[in-house]
């Protein structure tokens, strides 16, 4: 089975004998994936029928809602700290990438684009709230409360003194086209950011 | 008593018991020459004895975890919920062990049986016995089982602590190990409970220093306050009020100081029915292993450097509402096993059933356990 273009993306980057911890880790996908490659480390995941998944993939998996941080892991102790597709659920982004970037040496955070040129174009054209293949919620019923764009969320990593070490910005059919090349924050359809702290 | 048995009940089961001459080194620093440890078993030992599980009891439980003894019986062993075909421990899969704990009173050594050496009760004399000289006493019965290496060891409460200690004693004789609505250590509040109870127990006239046998009579006021005491900490104010309110048993206040409030009848029965079945001086031995269970003690108080020998897998569960080891506990366990890097997984469920959830077929926990379970059956051959 083929992983999804994020997770392959993440994996792609994550050396052999890392040690990870995945933040919001579904059911356990990624992890089960990397096992495979000698890549140790746990899930953190709040969804029951997800929860059980892991556990009968055989993956560690800590049940545990990220907005109340990540208390059960000490500073610096995994080598990267993961978080796909859930940056924008969360009820303080900000506060999770802080915990992020204590618990783990180089964090990698995937988060779809608000920037892409259709969200614009349905919010300014139609007047409506962007509903697509990445945000596929209405605005009353979506977990996705702090959407952000390629540009918010590279600012906030320049407040935040974060070096980013690698970006990938990719549409669904997972193709780096000459379009997201020239305007990633307005062709772009996922975004994956491998950061770390300045000078670390 | 069901006229048929339950399709998911392991049926009638009888006991077994172990005689065992080879000495036991006990932490005290006394040595029980010979005992004997009674067990019963559910399920069938694979051709290599690779699917057997030890299941260790709490306070006041015991070797009958599932199953009936006769038709007779008003109800299954005490782990019913989880052990039987089809449920989380499934004995259509695994081999299921369950020992008496050493200085219990069902029938292992203890308080209430023979000292060879004096021909009389042991009662008060009888050594008092440690988690660890538990896990010791079971590693005998594993070995007469031919048990190199349980597939998991699995306990809740003071049973939950008795598996921890498994993984951190004898790391290469399990695969896997689940610690159920446990703690790391008791904290002052937990010794505190125990210290009242055993008080209750010790200040009744009828206790004789341990000695009621020989005068032929039970501390039954003194036992039966301090279940009272205990069962008020296995269930939460919630699950407490739900079942009883304010309910009165006449419809009317009495304005006297007999029982009045349904909950008062029902701590009455519940130690009526205990003081029947349990012994005092049992009672008292298991609060003080509890007391003193503290594996971090050998390691200067190091959670995480205890834990660096574990080679098991772990599932910690913990409950809500369990405010005698509340989640809070369970979560210090899984903090040090990350720390140690050890593979672990934690849920916390959502139960307002106190500490006895741990014992209740709750859904989700169910489900969790059972898939943890399915897991372990994956790596195994069945029988």
């Amino acid at each position: 089975m083929s992983l999804r273009i994020d997770l392959q993306i993440i994996s792609d980057w994550i050396p052999d004998g890392a040690r990870v911890l995945d933040l919001g880790c579904g059911n356990g996908t990624l992890l089960k994936h990397l096992q495979q490659r000698d890549i140790s480390g746990y899930g953190l995941e709040i969804d029951n029928g997800k929860f059980a998944e892991c556990i009968a993939s055989g993956v560690n998996v800590i049940q545990a809602d990220l907005d109340e941080g990540l208390p059960l892991f000490a500073d610096q102790s995994f080598d990267f700290v993961i978080l796909s597709q859930t940056l924008q659920a969360m009820a303080r982004p900000d506060f999770l990438l802080d915990e992020i970037m204590r618990v783990g040496k180089q964090g990698i955070i995937g988060f779809p684009n608000f920037g892409h040129w259709l969200c614009r174009w349905q919010l300014s054209i139609s007047g409506k709230m962007p509903v697509s293949k990445s945000l596929p919620n209405a605005w009353y019923d979506t977990p996705n409360i702090h959407l952000c764009t390629i540009a918010d969320f590279e600012k906030m990593c320049a407040d935040k003194h974060l070096e980013i070490i690698n970006r990938s910005i990719v549409n669904h059919a997972h193709k780096d086209t000459l379009g997201i090349r020239l305007l990633p924050n307005l062709f772009g359809q996922i975004a994956v950011y491998h950061i770390q702290k300045q000078n670390s | 008593m069901p006229d048929t048995l339950p399709a998911d009940s392991v049926g009638l089961v009888s006991t077994a018991t172990l005689h065992v001459d080879t000495p036991l080194q006990l932490d005290c620093g006394r040595t029980l020459n010979n005992y004997h440890l009674i067990y019963e078993t559910y399920g069938t030992l694979n051709q290599d004895k690779s699917n057997a599980i030890l299941i260790c009891h709490a306070l006041s439980g015991d070797h009958h975890a599932a199953g009936y003894h006769s038709m007779q019986d008003r109800k299954p062993g005490w782990w019913d919920s989880a052990i039987g075909p089809g449920k989380p421990i499934d004995t259509n899969h695994f081999f299921v062990v369950c020992p008496n704990n050493l200085g219990g009173c069902k029938g292992s050594t203890g308080p209430n049986t023979i000292n060879p050496e004096t021909g009389r009760l042991y009662g008060p004399d009888f050594p008092i016995v440690t988690v660890s000289d538990w896990v010791r006493s079971q590693s005998v019965l594993a070995d007469h089982l031919g048990i190199q290496q349980w597939a998991a060891v699995v306990g809740g409460s003071l049973g939950g602590m008795q598996a921890l200690q498994w993984a951190i004693s004898l790391p290469d004789r399990l695969r896997h190990v689940l610690i159920i609505a446990a703690a790391p250590k008791l904290s002052a509040q937990n010794i505190a409970f125990n210290e009242v109870a055993r008080t209750a127990i010790k200040s009744d006239p009828d206790f004789h220093e341990g000695h009621y046998a020989e005068h032929n009579t039970i501390p039954a006021q003194g036992l039966g306050l301090a279940r009272m005491l205990g069962h008020i900490t296995y269930l939460s104010d919630e699950a407490m009020g739900q079942k009883f309110g304010r309910e009165l048993r006449s419809g009317a206040l009495q304005y006297g100081y007999d029982v009045e409030f349904q909950i008062e009848s029902y701590l009455r029965y519940q130690s009526s029915t205990f003081v029947g079945r349990f012994d005092a001086n049992t009672y008292l031995l298991m609060t003080k292993a509890l007391d003193y269970f503290d594996p971090a003690h050998d390691f200067n108080d190091d959670l995480t450097a205890t834990m660096a020998s574990l080679q098991a897998r772990s599932l910690v569960i913990s409950f809500t509402s369990d405010w005698r080891f509340s989640p809070l506990r369970s979560v210090e366990i899984v903090n040090a096993m990350i720390n140690a890097g050890k593979h672990v997984t934690y849920a916390e469920i959502e139960a307002n059933q106190g500490h006895d959830a741990f014992l209740m077929p709750i859904p989700r926990y169910m489900e969790i356990f059972g898939s943890y379970m399915k897991k372990i059956a994956s790596e195994v051959p069945s029988a």
